[in-house]
């Protein structure tokens, strides 16, 4: 059942023609945030309570409207919240089939409006990252991770020493916001894009000794 | 009857290049809709073009051509004022004529 | 003479940055032999003769509808929208507006056209007349003027919906659209928060889509760009919409406009 919302409610017409002068910082804010609640509507899995924005984004928002950085205290707290957020592998096994995690990386499916509800989400990794030298069909959004494992040192990702940086890239993948408040990537285990099997799977994908991309 | 064509024809030297876009779904036959049935084929057969009533082209055309199909040609002979006249008729048997004068 | 559907031969070879540069540049020659021909011409003949045409209940053209720069200006009225209409006290862009003409003028239901899907019904009229009036603008300059207090209020309300970043990705138009010389996947992305140069961005629309064969205005690529964002839907002609609409053509202040252009 769809919700249709009005276009504009008479007061906001009011605000933004009736005015004088330009609202001030905090009323624009305030205008700006009524009017997207009154812009979108549901459709298929993709309701409005999406636009509901947690201290993160909201945070992270407002900083790039100033054009500047976000206050570090505050950026503190984001992490801070975000890294006692995550959840670890339930096995204590970090990961998975590497093959398995290409194809997930490679998959942009999955949340909008005209996926089904439930159905199975890519990662969206190739969308903004270089990971496998043979794909050439990547992103610049984020950085590459051709050769992510070996540049790490990471030989055999059970030893001790690779303790460290498969918890880093579990996390990362998990909650990217948990070591960088105001990263573009999404949250993928946080947010439910991918469960625990897929995200041991592209684990695999950037560990594996392996794996293509440490090739 | 659908959407006209739209026709340019140049002429430069002896000779005229003509460009036809053409308003067509062309479906191939091979489409599935959401609900998994086949989108039945619709495409154009025939193409045929003429240079003041006399023809000077044919085609025929399958399902590979793309939707709103753009042609282009280059007639002998056509000089400016001169009337190249298009054809084309579909697999459903819907047809559409359309005329430019060559500038 | 026949011309093959979207099977062009681009040879790909693996392995090298040199590969990464022969891809792109095979792209781009397959949209540059796009150029001509563009379908889009076809929704500009349509979009033509609809500007003309007796319709609706009040059996009228739109040949009277103020776009901006006086009733029945055709010329040069794309690259001045969004923008302040004294009459509908609101900041309109092209689709919207055309709403509004389409109902003052010929009687018909805006709010019915706006909650029909795109490509169907009126829709599509819609879609054909701003097509053809992008057209009357191609190769000017966009000149928002950004001067009414409800333009620029509507620029920064733009501004923070850029920004805003939602959904189950956490994404804002900024995401994608917030730096220089960013792609995804091989998509070059436009840097929408100043001017991405002439034909870019919001220059580039309407758009004919080679990949779906669809006809694409604003307001569709907006509702597209929400949609890859994981966000619920925004309604046609809304105030975010619009605001957006404002933020970009600002920024794109002096691009020249190709509109309507032919894309992948």
């Amino acid at each position: 059942m769809k919700k249709h919302i009005k276009f504009i409610a008479p007061a906001l017409i009011a605000l933004i023609a009736g005015c004088a002068a330009v609202p001030s910082g905090p009323e624009l804010d305030k205008l700006a945030a009524d009017i997207a609640k009154a812009s979108f509507r549901d459709e298929g899995q993709a309701k409005v309570d999406r636009l509901v924005q947690d201290d993160a984004n909201r945070e992270c928002a407002a900083a790039d409207v100033a054009g500047k950085p976000i206050d570090e205290k505050v950026a503190k707290v984001i992490e801070e919240t975000n890294l006692k957020a995550i959840k670890w592998p339930s096995d204590g096994k970090f990961l998975g089939d590497w093959k398995e995690g290409e194809k997930l990386a490679q998959s942009g499916r999955g949340m909008t409006w005209t996926d089904a509800a439930g159905s199975e989400n890519g990662g969206n990794c190739y969308n903004c990252h270089q990971i496998s030298k043979q794909e050439i069909s990547f992103g610049t959004l984020g950085p590459s991770l051709y050769n992510y494992g070996k540049m790490r040192g990471v030989a055999n990702p059970d030893a001790p020493e690779s303790k460290a940086i498969v918890e880093y890239t579990w996390g990362k993948i998990w909650n990217a916001r948990a070591y960088n408040a105001c990263s573009q990537m999404p949250r993928a285990g946080h947010k439910g894009i991918l469960n625990e099997q897929q995200v041991k799977h592209i684990m695999a994908l950037l560990l594996d000794p392996k794996s293509p991309v440490n090739q | 009857m659908a959407d006209p064509m739209r026709i340019r024809a140049q002429a430069s030297g002896d000779k005229a290049t003509v460009r036809v876009l053409m308003s067509h779904e062309m479906e191939s036959g091979q489409r599935k809709d959401s609900a998994g049935k086949i989108v039945p084929a619709w495409y154009i057969q025939e193409v045929s073009a003429s240079l003041n009533g006399k023809a000077v082209m044919t085609a025929e055309w399958g399902p590979a051509v793309s939707k709103n199909p753009f042609l282009q040609f280059v007639v002998k002979g056509a000089k400016a004022g001169d009337k190249i006249s298009v054809s084309w008729k579909d697999n459903k048997g819907d047809s559409r004529t359309d005329e430019a004068t060559v500038s | 003479m026949k011309r093959l559907a979207l099977a062009i031969g681009i040879v790909v070879v693996a392995g090298s940055a040199l590969a990464q540069k022969s891809a792109s540049d095979g792209i781009a020659e397959y949209r540059a032999m796009l150029q001509d021909g563009n379908p889009a011409e076809l929704f500009e003949a349509k979009g033509e003769d609809l500007w003309k045409q007796k319709r609706g209940p009040k059996n009228a053209s739109l040949e009277q509808c103020d776009l901006g720069k006086g009733p029945g200006v055709v010329k040069g009225a794309f690259v001045e929208l969004p923008r302040h209409f004294a009459d509908t006290n609101k900041v309109q862009d092209l689709e919207s507006r055309l709403l509004t003409c389409m109902e003052t003028l010929q009687g018909f239901n805006a709010a019915e056209i706006a909650k029909t899907p795109f490509g169907k019904g009126e829709q599509n009229n819609v879609t054909a007349l701003a097509t053809w009036i992008a057209a009357e603008s191609r190769g000017m300059k966009f000149n928002l003027p950004n001067s009414h207090v409800a333009e620029k209020t509507m620029y920064e309300v733009g501004k923070r919906l850029f920004f805003m970043r939602g959904g189950s990705h956490d994404f804002a138009c900024a995401t994608c659209h917030g730096d220089d010389g960013k792609r995804i996947r091989l998509q070059d992305l436009p840097n929408l928060t100043k001017n991405p140069g002439d034909g870019a961005g919001f220059a580039a629309w309407p758009a004919y889509r080679v990949s779906n064969g669809q006809m694409w205005g604003m307001q569709l690529r907006l509702n597209d760009c929400y949609r890859q964002q994981r966000f619920p839907y925004p309604l046609f002609g809304s105030d975010a919409t619009i605001a957006l609409g404002m933020y970009m053509g600002v920024n794109a202040k002096g691009a020249e406009s190709i509109a309507p252009a032919i894309k992948r």
